[in-house]
């Protein structure tokens, strides 16, 4: 304690790092009549993956570019890395790092200078943007590409590109604008893996997303956001314990109304959902579940037993599905 | 980690210097080509016009209403400065809407320390290089045809790059407030062709009707066109010079802030 303020005072006035990096409070966004964002709390503290998970339209990217301080909050507050976004925009995003829902990258360019233009926006100097353009290719499994036009890379090798630039300044808090939406399995887990490196070596993640499984496997905690407003905020698992049962057992009959079926079966979970071609009955056990449906003498085409997942918490708070 | 190796504190006044490096690389890929158009087309041009449809004009006796000189020297001048309009237009339309719309880099930008205003200034910038060089390979070529009269005729080139920014800061404001592309057909048709054929560059205003006559007057070409063409011939009119130079500025001037203004609004909703 001691030492630490004498080594504070020798090193002259040092800032009190910052533990919220992100803290809004009923933050809001209107595009004139429409209200995308509708008033969200959210905090993300220092070295953790918090996320956004969220059907289109939800609001998800409008709440990523007012954190971003490029578009202003139309009410609400908020602060990012302990700056107010309005007043100090250029400090601010000085220290983030910023993977937006599209590429933006620059066609004209090289792969390798549309990292070293970029780096040098953050005033870094060529000879320090050169070091770490050639470390985050090698990052991002792209040195073999570092004279390609970006015109001629796939959709995941763009998305790889854009996450090494956004890391080109080496950002305290790295936003992720929905990073693996388009791209095929493969590319997704790689960019996965790239992400668990960055939060293992202690970046900040915040991301968003519209796939349950990515928030799964990325986040230490979340928020779930419809229509402009959070429904329900933990950890993957605390969620899940919350608002769904430990198995589900997923019954497709061949019939046009499953809701008639459905109806037969609320006595066998805590809960019953009728989607247009399934019935999902949640319970502490599925496989018992299952059991029950076939003594009852009705012939399920298909039965699956699994695990809740957040896909089955969303459809709790929403009564619909992500995917929608 | 290493989060002190973060970048520095972004000073105010840097932020558009630090967008050199990539003006300067979008500039490598295009400036070659552009050099021998801009040389090859105005040959072709005082060739055509100047040369071979000069000497009809001139054997018809026109000299009087062209201020006493051959027609080679009357339009020369006038379309350097036609050509860097063009220029300005090609340079503040297209490219402008593609880093809004298409390419989406102004997004990427403005997700740095630059603002909105740093990225029109360092956009400006490129701009006013392309140009630069338009104004000054157009000029050589003057020499080359012996239209130039020295030294007045140096300040074609500056002169030649203010109009090509009169027209600049205009239509990059337009650009950055038009939703689609057809926009830029429509001006082009209404506005940069009629501009290009009745701003004084291949006969005098004077010899318009009276109301198209003013109409072309307030066109900043038509300033431009008497600026340059004086400076070229080294017969400036000074006085009048000073109010085509402080003309074309105000366009430039109006044009940046509108610019300004459009750019913050698009990128920033
Ligand atoms: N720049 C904008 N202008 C007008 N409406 C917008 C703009 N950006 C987003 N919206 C609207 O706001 C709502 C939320 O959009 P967005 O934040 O992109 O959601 P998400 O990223 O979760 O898909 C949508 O209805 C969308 O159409
Ligand atoms: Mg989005």
């Amino acid at each position: 304690m001691g030492a630490q303020s004498v080594e504070q005072a020798a090193a002259g006035p040092v800032e009190a790092p910052v533990e919220a990096l992100v803290e809004a409070r009923n933050l809001r966004k209107s595009y004139g009549a429409l209200e995308a964002v509708r008033g969200i709390d959210v905090t993300v503290r220092r070295g953790e993956a918090f996320g956004f998970l969220g059907p289109n339209g939800a609001g998800k990217s409008s709440t990523m570019r007012m954190i971003a301080a490029v578009s202003p909050a139309s009410g609400g507050s908020l602060r990012v890395l302990g700056m107010d976004p309005g007043a100090e925009g250029p400090a601010i995003r000085s220290r983030l790092g910023v993977c937006p829902q599209d590429n933006t990258l620059d066609s004209e360019l090289t792969v390798r200078e549309n990292l070293l233009v970029y780096g040098r926006f953050f005033g870094l100097s060529r000879a320090e943007v050169a070091r770490r353009a050639d470390e985050l290719l090698r990052f991002v499994q792209l040195t073999d590409k570092a004279g390609s036009r970006v015109d001629d890379l796939s959709g995941g090798l763009k998305r790889r590109l854009t996450v090494a630039r956004s890391l080109i300044n080496n950002p305290e808090l790295l936003i992720l604008d929905e990073p693996t939406t388009g791209l095929d399995p493969q590319a997704r887990h790689l960019l996965w893996d790239r992400l668990f490196r960055l939060k293992q070596q202690g970046t900040t993640l915040l991301l968003t997303t519209h796939y349950m499984d990515e928030a799964e496997q990325l986040c230490d905690r979340l928020v779930i956001i419809d229509e402009g407003v959070i429904v329900a905020e933990g950890s993957p698992a605390q969620l899940i314990r919350d608002h769904s049962s430990r198995e589900v057992c997923e019954l497709r009959f061949g019939v046009d109304d499953h809701a008639g079926v459905a109806a037969r079966l609320h006595h066998l979970g805590e809960r019953v959902e009728v989607l247009p071609d399934r019935v999902l009955v949640y319970a502490e056990d599925g496989e018992a579940v299952a059991a029950a449906v076939h003594e009852m003498g009705l012939s399920a085409r298909s039965t699956l037993v699994r695990r809740s997942t957040l896909e089955d918490v969303f459809l709790r708070l929403t009564g619909r599905s992500l995917a929608d | 980690m290493s989060t002190a190796t973060a970048s520095r504190p972004p000073a105010p006044t840097g932020l558009v210097w630090r967008q050199f490096d990539h003006w300067r690389a979008r500039w490598r890929r295009t400036w070659r080509g552009s050099a021998i158009t801009n040389f090859v087309l105005p040959v072709l041009y005082l060739l055509a016009m100047g040369v071979g449809l000069g000497a009809y004009v001139d054997s018809g006796g026109a000299r009087a209403s062209l201020g006493g000189t051959d027609y080679l020297d009357f339009i020369a001048p006038g379309l350097l400065a036609t050509a860097v309009m063009q220029n300005a237009v090609g340079a503040s339309t297209w490219p402008v809407m593609g880093a809004i719309k298409w390419d989406k880099t102004y997004h990427a930008m403005i997700a740095t320390p630059l603002r909105t205003r740093d990225i029109l200034i360092g956009n400006l910038g490129l701009i006013a290089a392309r140009l630069t060089l338009t104004a000054a390979v157009f000029w050589v070529v003057l020499v080359i045809f012996g239209v130039a009269v020295l030294p007045w005729a140096v300040l074609a080139v500056p002169a030649g790059v203010l109009v090509g920014l009169a027209h600049s800061t205009p239509l990059f404001a337009f650009a950055a407030w038009l939703e689609r592309e057809t926009g830029f057909m429509l001006f082009y048709r209404i506005g940069v062709v009629p501009m290009f054929l009745f701003s004084g560059a291949f006969f005098p205003v004077s010899q318009l009707p009276d109301p198209l006559e003013w109409l072309a007057q307030v066109m900043p070409l038509y300033h431009g066109v008497e600026l340059v063409r004086g400076l070229t011939l080294g017969t400036p009119d000074l006085l009048a010079d000073l109010g085509h130079v402080a003309y074309l500025a105000l366009w430039c001037g109006v044009g940046f802030l509108l610019a300004d203004r459009a750019l913050a609004r698009r990128l920033g909703g």
